[in-house]
């Protein structure tokens, strides 16, 4: 029963789903990652005060590939996040009204391409 | 559930943030070329201003941002109101700028 | 090809998630859902509760969830939405169901009202008619809004108004821009304290459902960013 009302909401939800609706999922989660990483980043870093020694072995596990992996979905997240809520001011303020579904494609993509120069210059 | 100042303030934080996303993004992948080290990002940013002044601002502003995005979500996703929601918004706003002040300060002039 | 019995599937009640009746219905040329929940009404299920008027698209009575999307039924070909030859129907999202697919338009109304979408007269009778400039910027953008029939799609679509109850949703708020962009309308300073509240225009996120799924397309969204941007000018001192 639990699994079959589950089901059916999401079947109404794809079911409405379109570019811009795309477009704020995407944003609405890269912004939930991204507050959920910052705790933790900013722990890591306050090591450099309180345990030095720590700070490195915590950098030295950026080596691993997942480590890696995750580090191209953070950047993902970031870039994303940034060029998703420019367009958002844009069509706000500036009344970028048309074409807005390419403007969310093109976001998306230069995302992923500035998260892929990070992936190939980390490994 | 979000007033113009809370738009206003999100926008403006969003705004200043644009350049340092920017600006993080690029060191972040310069940085990366043959691995992290302690050393070499400390070398970075300790005892420097600009940098102090950078991630500051940064730290400043993501706190703000995230507090009012996490607002928005947790009305709409989970049915916080009232002090409830007041409290997500603050408890998220004042902790990530105390935690985000503490890392900035403790790379640049710890 | 259409099989000659369409599998129509109902939500029934107030507490229409839970009931779910099927029937046959059988399918003919050019039939619209209304047709067919027409025909189970009159067919199989008199007390089936439902809600239309015109059936050609003008009074926007006759709105319904139609496989997930809010649709005026009246004006949908059920053969352009049967996945398969099946079709689900149910009543409007986001406003409480009185009995079936009859939904309270209660809120939604109420929601006109409080976001300042009546109209602020500034002359008496004994005035002149003042004069409207077609081609004037302000008019272009009332225009674009004014063929609102109040049907409740936009706001049935809206998946801000599904989590933030207190939203004014899309409808009321293009009627607040499109009175603000009348010359005979002088309420400016009500309604940009009224779009500004708890519920206003910067609850939006410009997901544009309004704008995907308005049957007269018309572009709520736009009108919303237009709310966002004057509100702001207004506070910020400028634009008056």
């Amino acid at each position: 029963m639990g699994r079959n009302l589950r089901m059916r909401a999401a079947k109404e939800i794809t079911a409405r789903a379109h570019p811009l609706w795309f477009a704020y999922i995407l944003h609405r989660l890269s912004g939930l990652g991204l507050a959920a990483f910052m705790p933790f980043h900013f722990w890591v870093l306050s090591m450099a005060m309180t345990a030095p020694e720590r700070l490195d072995g915590f950098l030295k596990m950026t080596e691993a590939g997942v480590v890696k992996l995750a580090e191209f979905g953070l950047v993902f997240l970031l870039a994303v996040h940034m060029f998703g809520g420019l367009r958002l001011i844009a069509f706000e303020w500036l009344l970028w009204r048309h074409s807005q579904k390419n403007l969310v494609a093109g976001a998306t993509a230069v995302s992923f391409l500035i998260a892929s120069l990070f992936l190939l210059k980390a490994v | 559930m979000l007033g113009l100042h809370h738009y206003l303030l999100q926008r403006i934080t969003a705004l200043l943030m644009a350049p340092l996303v920017l600006g993080h993004l690029a060191v972040m992948i310069y940085a990366v070329q043959g691995g992290l080290s302690a050393a070499e990002i400390l070398g970075r940013t300790q005892g420097s201003v600009p940098w102090l002044l950078f991630y500051g601002t940064f730290a400043v502003a993501v706190s703000i941002h995230a507090a009012i995005g996490i607002r928005s979500v947790a009305h709409e996703w989970i049915g916080l109101k009232g002090v409830f929601l007041e409290a997500v918004t603050w408890v998220t706003g004042l902790g990530l700028f105390t935690m985000g002040a503490r890392a900035v300060w403790a790379v640049t002039f710890a | 090809m259409m099989s000659d019995f369409l599998k129509v599937t109902i939500e029934r009640g107030p507490d229409a998630r839970n009931v779910r009746q099927v029937f046959g219905v059988p399918a003919y040329k050019s039939q619209t859902v209304l047709d067919a929940v027409s025909w189970v009404q009159q067919n199989a299920d008199p007390t089936l509760s439902y809600r239309f008027a015109c059936r050609v698209g003008m009074c926007g009575s006759c709105a319904m969830m139609v496989n997930g999307v809010p649709r005026w039924t009246c004006r949908t070909h059920i053969s352009k939405v049967l996945d398969g030859n099946a079709v689900t129907i149910g009543p409007l999202r986001n406003l409480p169901v009185i009995k079936d697919l009859v939904v309270d338009m209660d809120p939604f109304f109420d929601k006109w009202i409080a976001a300042e979408g009546v109209h602020h007269g500034g002359l008496t009778r004994e005035d002149q008619i003042a004069p409207v400039d077609e081609r004037s910027a302000e008019r272009i953008e009332a225009n674009s809004g004014i063929e609102c029939i109040n049907c409740s799609v936009c706001y049935a679509a809206c998946d801000t108004v599904a989590g933030n109850p207190e939203y004014l949703g899309p409808a009321a708020l293009q009627r607040a821009w499109t009175l603000l962009n009348d010359t005979r309308d002088r309420g400016r300073d009500a309604i940009l304290a009224a779009v500004s509240g708890k519920g206003g225009c910067h609850n939006c996120h410009s997901i544009g459902s309004c704008t995907a799924y308005c049957p007269n397309e018309l572009d709520p969204m736009s009108a919303i960013a237009g709310l966002k941007r004057e509100t702001t000018k207004s506070f910020l001192g400028k634009g008056r």
